[in-house]
């Protein structure tokens, strides 16, 4: 295939205007000695057919979406509204550049302006940005941003957030002299207060939980939140399942400085791992220092209401070397689909699909709780997702689940230890009573 | 055109757009004891399907796309995104795969991360690739921690990272990232990397020079190797920021060059939808010295039997949750399998060629302030306008009126009112002269009527914006107001 | 233009001195090149401050300049109307746009700067 748009006479013209006699002339500012003496050694060009034929080989080699699934783990299957893959196909979405030139960018500038509302809608803080990569960098910008706002070296990280943003975290802070300590939970799954208590001091810049945490279990986030204001310390808040949010109390209300995570859950495929949805939200004291874009609200010379990229004098294009985060594109695309997901389930449809969840974990909880020898662990309240300790090496019952078609909950032991022969199990309202059904009975026989 | 108010203006109590299938297992109330449950949220969207549908159609239609017309952006590359790749990179069968699916169920997945891992290669001349940051930026703090990663393991980081006064933000920002001070190189006359500076300034405290070539003029780094000599002969490494790969794909490679990293950005060079501001891709190839650094998980073992091999003891760790953007990776295989390699080469001449001619036609009407000879995109200045009180921002705001994109305007900080235009391979003739001539009305403009152009855009659905206020006084999000 | 008792730096900050006490802004040129002041980061009172530290910033829509302590002393008084009002600095960059008081260290300092003339005459040769 080629996408190129000149006949021969054209390349003609142009040379002969440009004043050189070939392509390789065009070319001759170039050293010989760095000139490729060869062709690429890749596959030969495809037609459009043949392209097709080897992208169906290809994902005809992923087993995966044949299987019945309760993974969940940062990545969730919720359903997904026809509108949202239609809508957000247009080419006028697809195709256009950072809204630089507002003028002709209205589109764009409008709905990240709507998804940013929603954003402090749903998590209850004064201002958000207009997207970061995923939750887990949005983890470690949230580190950087209150290191930034206090000067202080520590942050408090639960040890149930989950490991890749605790992983990504560590890695953006090797070289900035900020330092992470982890804050264990308790026999409820929960961050433990006294552990906290125990680790917060002076130095702390931020305590920062998960909530619903890795396991699933719903924190108290007052409880948290007292105890780091307590300390002069900044209390931040990663959100990874964000259809958490259609039904449990925004984290704004416990006097949550920084709200961040994941929007996967609002409309994204689960896509091997991306391109996902990194949001973040702050007090409007915090503005200066929230690191990404941003879209206000203003009016042109004729006082039409309009909207503009703003603040950027935070970003890297201007401040160079001292601005709050090297970043530069984002994932405006994901954030408009996120978008017409919200706009779509609207109000009392986000809070529908979240109760579902609610229900059907719990009924597979139950479910799953009553085969012999399954132990439920983490006593803790649960959104989507819950823990059970297995009497039979869960690798084991996993692997005779996948040979019946079920891809069961996610091995914990290489995570956490501390948690034995566990699994977690993620119930969503994708997924059926038959469903449910048919796990438990596999997952009877196999444990019998 | 209808003016689309805020979603939030239409909604009202009572409307649904969407309907899930009834509870199929027991819903009683006390499941919710001990959950926090939220309050109602005032102003939350509640409007019918055909009102959504209608408001992001509507809104759709105040956007500027490449589908529509030239986006003539410097260094962004903004080439015709194909559709056969939207269509590849949407199969059920990439789409719904869990990252943390067992490998034996994915690997189709794997097959993908593998093969545009070694194509990098091939394509850059490098030894080993991550796929796994995000964007650009991403890739470059990703190189920089590699840099330094190693560097460390010597017994020595380093304090500085030298970067040119033409470099894009992102370079010092995320050095800085990195824990190292930026020290500034100059640009000679010709618009290129000052050897004589950089011979001075690199010392053995300096960890890297971050270079772009061709750098952000259009210029090749003619003298690129020597570059790489004065780095490495004070033990240094060479980054190259890939964003202008789109001239250098068949004709040259940077590994060839003595450049020990890269990123490349998968959303210029390769083709995949900038969708309004990302999602993007930055792959990060590298040599082999600093291959043991990477990021983890990296793919390992055969075609059929491969697997994320995350014991990698020297690994810098993770720059994001999982492997990288793969929805738009999956489209850049689809780029580089229709292309193949003729096709790859074919694109970086075509490149070349448009800007020539566009430089060409347009050097009589705006100043060129470095002579130097240019590749893939050229940097114009408002010079001559600026003796009519017309700047880079008033010919920008008068293109909009013509219905084309503008250039990137005032970067590089070098050239004093820049205007950098980088067409792409994907123009036709037809839209390259349309393109010219507009330029050349406007230039005229700015001669007999420069407040047409100072008060423009005059025909868009907003006009100019002030951005000032927007700025002053933020408005970031729509308030609910009790009544 | 720019007031005889003032003295000037040449990266374009203005101080006053009175006795101890200075007060110090940006000068007319810098406001004009900066464009619309949309922001003005003020440094907290108490601050110690040397010659050429860093007081904080001054931000436009596309622009951040520093600005640089002229004088060493001890923050006092800060202009808290820059806050609802930063286009003071455009408008009136001379008074009303002043930007902090300092204590001085040395009173020798302010000498060492150009005087009005000195500073209209650098000015010109950067517009040439």
């Amino acid at each position: 295939m080629s996408y190129i748009s000149l006949g021969d006479k054209d390349k003609k013209e142009m040379l002969e205007r440009i004043g050189a006699s070939s392509l390789e002339e065009l070319y001759g500012c170039l050293p010989d000695e760095v000139l490729l003496k060869r062709r690429l050694a890749l596959p030969e060009a495809m037609p459009e057919a043949e392209l097709l034929r080897r992208f169906e080989d290809l994902a005809a080699r992923n087993t995966y979406p044949a299987h019945l699934s309760f993974l969940g783990a940062g990545v969730y299957r919720h359903f997904v509204p026809a509108v949202v893959d239609y809508l957000s196909a247009r080419g006028e979405f697809v195709t256009p550049y950072t809204p630089y030139q507002p003028e002709i960018s209205q589109g764009t500038l409008q709905i990240i302006f709507e998804y940013q509302t929603l954003v402090c809608q749903l998590t209850g803080m004064d201002i958000s940005n207009a997207s970061l990569y995923d939750g887990a960098m949005a983890a470690a910008e949230a580190v950087l941003m209150a290191s930034r706002l206090n000067a202080k070296p520590k942050v408090l990280v639960a040890r149930s957030l989950h490991p890749e943003y605790k992983a990504t975290i560590r890695t953006y802070i090797r070289n900035l002299g900020v330092r992470i300590e982890e804050i264990g939970f308790g026999a409820d799954g929960r961050l433990d207060p006294a552990d906290l208590a125990r680790k917060i001091d002076k130095d702390t810049s931020a305590v920062l939980v998960q909530s619903p945490n890795v396991f699933g279990v719903v924190e108290d986030l007052k409880a948290v939140g007292d105890l780091a204001h307590g300390h002069q310390a900044l209390f931040a808040v990663a959100i990874a399942e964000a259809a958490s949010l259609g039904l449990l109390a925004a984290p704004g209300v416990f006097g949550a400085d920084m709200v961040f995570g994941e929007g996967q859950s609002f409309g994204l495929a689960p896509s091997f791992g991306g391109p996902y949805l990194g949001f973040m939200a702050c007090k409007k004291e915090h503005l200066r220092q929230l690191p990404g874009r941003i879209a206000g609200q203003t009016k042109d010379v004729d006082g039409r209401r309009g909207f503009v990229l703003t603040l950027s004098t935070r970003e890297q294009h201007i401040r160079r070397e001292k601005a709050t985060s090297n970043i530069c594109t984002n994932q405006a695309w994901c954030a408009l689909r996120a978008t017409m997901f919200l706009e779509t389930l609207g109000h009392d449809g986000l809070r529908e699909m979240a109760l579902q969840n609610v229900h059907k974990a719990r009924y597979a909880a139950g479910v799953l709780g009553r085969i012999a020898g399954v132990k439920r662990r983490l006593s803790g309240p649960v959104f989507n997702e819950f823990v059970l300790e297995l009497p039979k090496d869960v690798a084991a019952v996993n692997a005779r689940l996948k040979a019946q078609g079920v891809i069961g909950g996610l091995e914990l032991r290489p995570f956490y230890p501390e948690l034995g022969n566990s699994a977690l199990f993620c119930v969503t309202e994708a997924h059926t009573r038959e469903d449910i059904d048919r796990l438990a009975g596999l997952m009877e026989e196999a444990l019998r | 055109m209808i003016r689309e108010p805020l979603i939030f203006e239409i909604s009202e109590p009572g409307k649904r757009a969407y309907t899930l299938p009834a509870l199929d297992v027991p819903g009683p109330a006390d499941a919710l004891a001990g959950l926090p449950v939220r309050a109602e949220i005032p102003g939350f969207p509640q409007v019918s399907e055909v009102e959504v549908v209608r408001h992001f159609t509507r809104l759709s239609q105040q956007n500027y796309c490449v589908d529509l017309g030239i986006y003539p952006l410097g260094s962004c590359t903004m080439k015709y995104n194909p559709k056969i790749n939207e269509k590849v990179a949407a199969l059920l069968g990439f789409a719904a795969s869990h990252p943390l699916a067992p490998a034996d169920t994915v690997q189709g997945d794997l097959e993908v991360l593998r093969l545009v891992e070694d194509y990098m290669c091939e394509i850059a001349g490098m030894d080993a690739c991550t796929l796994q940051p995000a964007a650009g930026a991403q890739g470059e703090l990703t190189g920089m921690m590699l840099i330094r990663a190693c560097l460390e393991e010597r017994g020595d980081p380093r304090k500085y990272v030298l970067v040119p006064d033409s470099a894009h933000g992102t370079n010092p920002s995320s050095a800085h990232l990195c824990g190292y001070t930026v020290k500034e190189i100059k640009s000679n006359e010709g618009g290129t990397v000052d050897l004589e500076d950089l011979a001075r300034q690199m010392t053995d405290e300096v960890a890297a020079l971050m270079v772009t070539n061709p750098n952000t003029l259009g210029v090749f780094e003619y003298d690129i190797c020597k570059i790489a000599e004065i780095v490495h002969a004070k033990g240094g490494f060479l980054y190259m920021d890939g964003a202008n790969m789109n001239a250098l794909t068949g004709k040259c490679r940077p590994g060839d060059m003595g450049v020990d990293v890269l990123h490349i950005n998968l959303h210029k060079t390769f083709s995949t939808p900038h969708g309004g501001g990302g999602p993007g891709a930055g792959p990060v190839a590298v040599k082999r010295a600093l291959e043991p650094f990477l990021p983890v998980p990296r793919v390992a073992g055969t075609s059929g039997a491969l697997i994320l091999d995350y014991v990698r003891p020297k690994s810098i760790g993770r720059v994001k949750s999982f492997y990288g953007n793969f929805g738009v990776i999956l489209k850049a295989l689809a780029y580089i399998w229709s292309l193949g390699p003729d096709g790859l080469r074919e694109t970086a001449e075509i490149a070349v060629l448009n800007a020539n001619y566009i430089r060409r036609s347009l050097d009589k009407d705006y100043y060129l302030k470095y002579t130097t000879a240019t590749l893939h995109e050229c940097v114009f200045s408002d010079k001559f306008q600026k003796e009519h009180g017309v700047s880079n921002l008033d010919i920008a705001k008068r293109l909009i009126d013509y219905g084309v994109h503008p250039p990137t305007m005032s970067f590089p900080l070098i050239v004093h009112g820049a205007l950098m235009i980088e067409p792409t391979e994907t123009e036709s003739k037809r839209d390259l002269d349309q393109f010219i001539e507009i330029m050349i009305t406007i230039a005229r403009e700015a001669e007999t009527d420069p407040e047409l152009l100072r008060t423009a855009p005059h025909a868009t659905v907003v006009r100019r914006l002030d951005e000032t206020g927007a700025a002053r006084n933020p408005i970031l999000k729509w308030e609910h107001r009790k009544t | 233009m720019y007031p005889q008792t003032y003295r000037y730096t040449k990266d374009h900050e203005w101080v006053e001195v009175k006795g101890d006490s200075a007060k110090v802004g940006i000068t007319d040129y810098a406001q004009k090149h900066l464009g619309d002041v949309v922001y003005v980061e003020l440094p907290a009172l108490g601050t110690k401050l040397a010659v050429h530290q860093t007081i904080g910033t001054i931000e436009s829509v596309k622009a951040v300049s520093e600005v640089f302590s002229p004088v060493s002393g001890e923050v006092v008084e800060v202009n808290g109307e820059l806050n609802a009002a930063p286009e003071a600095v455009n408008q009136d960059p001379h008074g009303k746009g002043w930007i902090l008081r300092l204590k001085l260290a040395a009173p020798g300092d302010a000498a060492a700067l150009m005087d009005a003339a000195a500073y209209e005459k650098y000015v010109a040769g950067l517009e040439a």
